[in-house]
């Protein structure tokens, strides 16, 4: 059951971007941190929850061949680093594109997709991936 | 008056055209495009469910009305493809746009009327003040068996209402259903793909319930069609709502924006409210729009509703319009669809 609560935990940054804002320097963390790495315990009870805007763009992106067993039918498969409009830089898939669209500094948003199944008795993990806006 | 505060849909980006399909199976496309009218009918992606696709038309009505996602009272989702056979769609839409602990939710099914039932019951409990405001969504990404005529028309896509009392963009004036036991269409548990009652699709399934709702609708409002700017009704294929329509003494003029079946195919609990979605997108103050749907089993949902004032200070482009998603898509051909839906199954991939 580790995994799973790991999952419900996640939820909320998983399908909503919800970053933490340090309040004390006001950088933006996404994941989501307890302490701000640059403030430490400046900002111990002042991180705050963040709704993220979603927009963002390609910072730089990789074509994926060799893709697990899980990820067959969206082989190959594109993931980048996302740089969000309010600061925080993340990696995630882009979907719904052809490869030659796809340029670094283009605008992307987020979109809510299955990230994958557990099996066919398990959890689906939903999530964030991008397309191009 | 309560009715629609606001609406969004979505339709996946990927698309098939019955060439395709009629060309692996031996059959004519030219006599499927004319037979049910579909010249193309959207397809999911692997990564698309029931789910994702009710969260996508969720955030796009959340983000047109500017509605505040903790003042949703209700979540409803109607479909016949929720991803899990026990753990509500709702749960996760509800969670994916924020809305608050304190809240009304189920999944509901009713073959493609799923949704609209949902619109009804959203509707009365905001009428009551259980609720400020509520959402009905209708989503689905049915399955036609390889080589079944279904196989020409299911589709992915789906809409949700936000309806309420306040900044109403469409008041619903009233809203009606009929019920009957027919055989027309049914799945059992753990099939797969569904079955049709072939010589109850028509007259006795789809024609009876949606004309006579449709006509009981308007008796009780003291209507008649050519009150109506529009009229939408669920669109298994592009042939059934036409005839319906033109049964009823409804205009070509009339039901054309409502009908995306020839275009997007069948969207199950989606068809009809996503008809709707498009008209919305271009409507005006005081246009009147009959939208029936239907669902076999069966049963139709009729509404009769007329656009407010409110429809132009919505900046509706703030969210994709139909038109937007019919404009931008993605072809397929049926070796990459197959793979899509599923229909190859990958060793022993875990999905
Ligand atoms: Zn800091």
């Amino acid at each position: 059951m580790g995994k799973l609560s790991a999952v419900w935990r996640e939820t909320n940054h998983r399908y909503r971007l919800v970053a933490h804002q340090c309040g004390n320097c006001k950088k933006m963390y996404f994941p989501p941190r307890d302490i701000c790495p640059d403030c430490h315990r400046e900002s111990i009870g002042k991180m705050k929850e963040k709704q993220l805007s979603g927009n963002g763009r390609i910072e730089s992106f990789t074509i994926v061949h060799d893709a697990p067993s899980a990820f067959a039918r969206q082989r190959p498969y594109v993931l980048a680093l996302v740089k969000l409009d309010e600061g925080p830089i993340l990696t995630a898939q882009i979907v719904d594109s052809d490869f030659s669209e796809l340029e670094a500094g283009k605008k992307v948003r987020a979109v809510f997709r299955k990230i994958r199944e557990d099996g066919k008795g398990g959890i689906i993990q939903y999530g964030y991936k991008f397309v191009l806006e | 008056m309560s009715g629609i505060v606001s609406y969004g849909s979505y339709i996946p980006k990927y698309r098939i055209k019955p060439d395709e399909i009629a060309r692996v199976w031996g059959e004519d496309a030219d006599s499927i495009r004319t037979g049910i009218n579909i010249l193309s009918k959207s397809v999911p992606s692997p990564d698309e469910d029931v789910a994702t696709i009710s969260v996508e038309a969720a955030r796009n009505a959340v983000r047109r009305g500017k509605v505040n996602a903790g003042d949703i009272g209700a979540i409803y989702v109607g479909s016949e493809s929720h991803p899990y056979a026990v753990k509500p769609t709702a749960t996760i839409v509800a969670s994916a746009i924020g809305a608050d602990f304190s809240l009304f939710s189920a999944d509901y099914e009713f073959a493609c009327k799923a949704g609209t039932a949902g619109m009804q019951n959203v509707k009365a409990m905001v009428d009551s003040g259980m609720i400020k405001l509520g959402m009905a969504i209708g989503a689905d990404t049915s399955q036609g068996a390889p080589g079944d005529a279904l196989e020409y028309s299911a589709s992915a896509g789906g809409t949700a209402m936000i309806l309420g009392k306040e900044n109403v963009i469409a008041e619903i004036n009233s809203t009606l259903s009929v019920t009957s036991d027919t055989p027309d269409f049914w799945r059992r548990e753990g099939q797969p793909y569904p079955t049709h009652g072939e010589r109850f699709t028509g007259e006795p399934a789809y024609f009876r319930h949606t004309i006579n709702a449709s006509k009981m609708l308007m008796e009780r409002m003291g209507t008649k069609p050519s009150d109506y700017t529009y009229a939408v009704f669920h669109q298994p294929n592009g042939k059934f709502p036409t005839r319906a329509a033109k049964t009823l003494g409804f205009s070509e003029q009339q039901f054309k924006d409502g009908l995306l079946t020839p275009v997007i195919g069948n969207t199950y609990s989606g068809s009809m409210m996503t008809g709707l979605s498009a008209i919305l997108d271009k409507a005006a103050p005081s246009d009147r729009i009959l939208a029936v749907s239907f669902g076999s089993g069966a049963g139709s949902d009729a509404f009769d509703i007329t656009v407010t004032k409110n429809i132009e200070k919505m900046d509706r482009e703030s969210a994709p319009t139909i038109k937007k998603m019919l404009s931008d898509v993605k072809w397929l051909d049926y070796a990459i669809y197959a793979k899509f839906k599923k229909k190859i199954i990958v060793g022993d991939a875990v999905e």
